[in-house]
């Protein structure tokens, strides 16, 4: 197999359908997974929770409980009680499937080409390197920051917003032009933002991989096999960095574009 | 790499996921961590109403000390005061019982003198008749001078 297949291969994704009716299998199924993951440990701790001193593993929870509210704090000044869930759920889903991007690149489609039968089955595990859930993720934070600006503004007051906002009202098409720019680009950079970083990062991964899958034949596998061990370490320990800091991103982004939409000054 | 309707699958999901996470995680955890905050401000402040109320009880507990101190002093200033006046009455109603025991003395005294004059006098009296009757032998008749006896016995 060639490298470019190699690549090709992984990045493609195990789909059913076709056009615009195609769904990405694996992309949903493994999101749901994780979804489940986050509930099913939600619920084992809920149920005994401890209001005195907590526990080891409910400390944890809380403290990233504490994390997420405090951010929500410090950049959303009113008070709504979806922002603090929305953000948690942001923060925690993310990282959850940007850390599928940590086990290493062929484990899990070998596993699942084993499993199926089928040597070329796909399977494409980081589903934030699918563009429509980072899409889909931006899409219903946009549709929030529409409903509540709409909501604190009145829709003659979003309206207004599209006509005089940057430059007063003798510029009033290059106003429109220019917020529905701005508005278009909150999601639009939400989501590429996420899914470019997370694309990269499995590229490295795929291209680190190749080292040992191309070069090291023979006695030449005793100097790439280990420099390729040692790079994906690397790459990884500076992964884990990055993952994080993209789902804190998505989450901090999240809470400042809803804390625009609430603030009544435009 | 194209936007399908995965998107709409994963939009889907992730409102789905919102509301869960708020209903299991965020909701109940949320809850708890406020009641322990509250639970936590409440213990302090009882601790802090807890030291005022021990400052006040410490500074009542000395004033009772320093009145019962006080009442004390009072106590026994008295009873020595009272422990002197029974004293001087003692005195004083031992003196009176001297005295009268001295004048009952002298009254019982002084009837036995007159007891033992009178006694005298009578002795005296017959011993002078005797006398007058050896000496006169018997040519005074006790009849016939008897009153003269008398007024004799009566001067002496």
């Amino acid at each position: 197999m060639g490298t470019v297949e190699y690549i090709q291969h992984h990045l493609t994704n195990n789909s059913v359908g076709s056009g615009f009716w195609t769904f990405h299998l694996d992309t949903i199924i493994v999101s749901a997974l994780l979804g489940m993951l986050i509930i099913g440990v939600a619920m084992v701790v809920g149920r005994q929770l401890e209001t005195g001193v907590p526990g080891g593993f409910q400390n944890f929870i809380e403290s990233i409980l504490d994390f997420v509210s405090t951010n929500v704090r410090d950049a959303f000044p009113g008070h709504n009680p979806i922002i603090a869930p929305l953000a948690l759920t942001v923060f925690l889903w993310i990282w959850l499937m940007n850390f599928m991007d940590l086990i290493p690149v062929d484990l899990l489609p070998y596993l699942f080409q084993l499993a199926v039968g089928d040597s070329h089955a796909y399977l494409k595990v980081v589903p934030t390197t699918d563009l429509n859930t980072t899409l889909a993720m931006a899409l219903v934070v946009f549709a929030l920051v529409i409903y509540y600006s709409i909501k604190t503004k009145g829709f003659g007051g979003y309206l207004k917003m599209f006509l005089f906002h940057p430059f007063g009202k003798f510029f009033v098409p290059v106003n429109i032009v220019m917020t529905f720019i701005e508005e278009v680009a909150k999601p639009i950079s939400l989501a590429l933002r996420l899914f470019g970083n997370m694309f990269a990062g499995e590229l490295v991964f795929l291209l680190i991989a190749l080292i040992g899958g191309t070069l090291a034949v023979g006695a030449a596998a005793l100097f790439w096999a280990p420099l390729q061990a040692i790079l994906d370490l690397g790459w990884a320990i500076f992964h884990i960095l990055i993952i994080t800091l993209q789902a804190f991103i998505f989450m901090v982004l999240t809470i400042v574009y809803l804390a625009m939409a609430h603030d009544e000054g435009h | 790499m194209s936007i399908n309707a995965t998107l709409i699958i994963q939009m889907i999901a992730f409102v789905l996921l919102i509301w869960f996470v708020n209903k299991v995680l965020w909701g109940p955890m949320s809850k708890l961590m406020e009641d322990r905050q509250k639970r936590i401000a409440d213990g302090l402040s009882a601790a802090e109403k807890g030291k005022h109320e021990l400052e006040l009880a410490e500074k009542r507990a000395k004033d009772v000390l320093k009145d019962a101190k006080l009442q004390a002093q009072n106590v026994l200033s008295q009873a020595e005061k009272r422990g002197t006046e029974i004293v001087e009455d003692a005195k004083v109603k031992a003196a009176e019982e001297a005295e009268r025991i001295k004048a009952a003395a002298q009254a019982d005294i002084e009837q036995e003198i007159s007891r033992a004059r009178e006694h005298l006098r009578k002795e005296v009296a017959t011993l002078v008749v005797s006398g007058a009757e050896k000496i006169l032998s018997k040519e005074v008749d006790a009849k016939a001078h008897n009153e003269m006896l008398e007024t004799l016995v009566k001067q002496i």
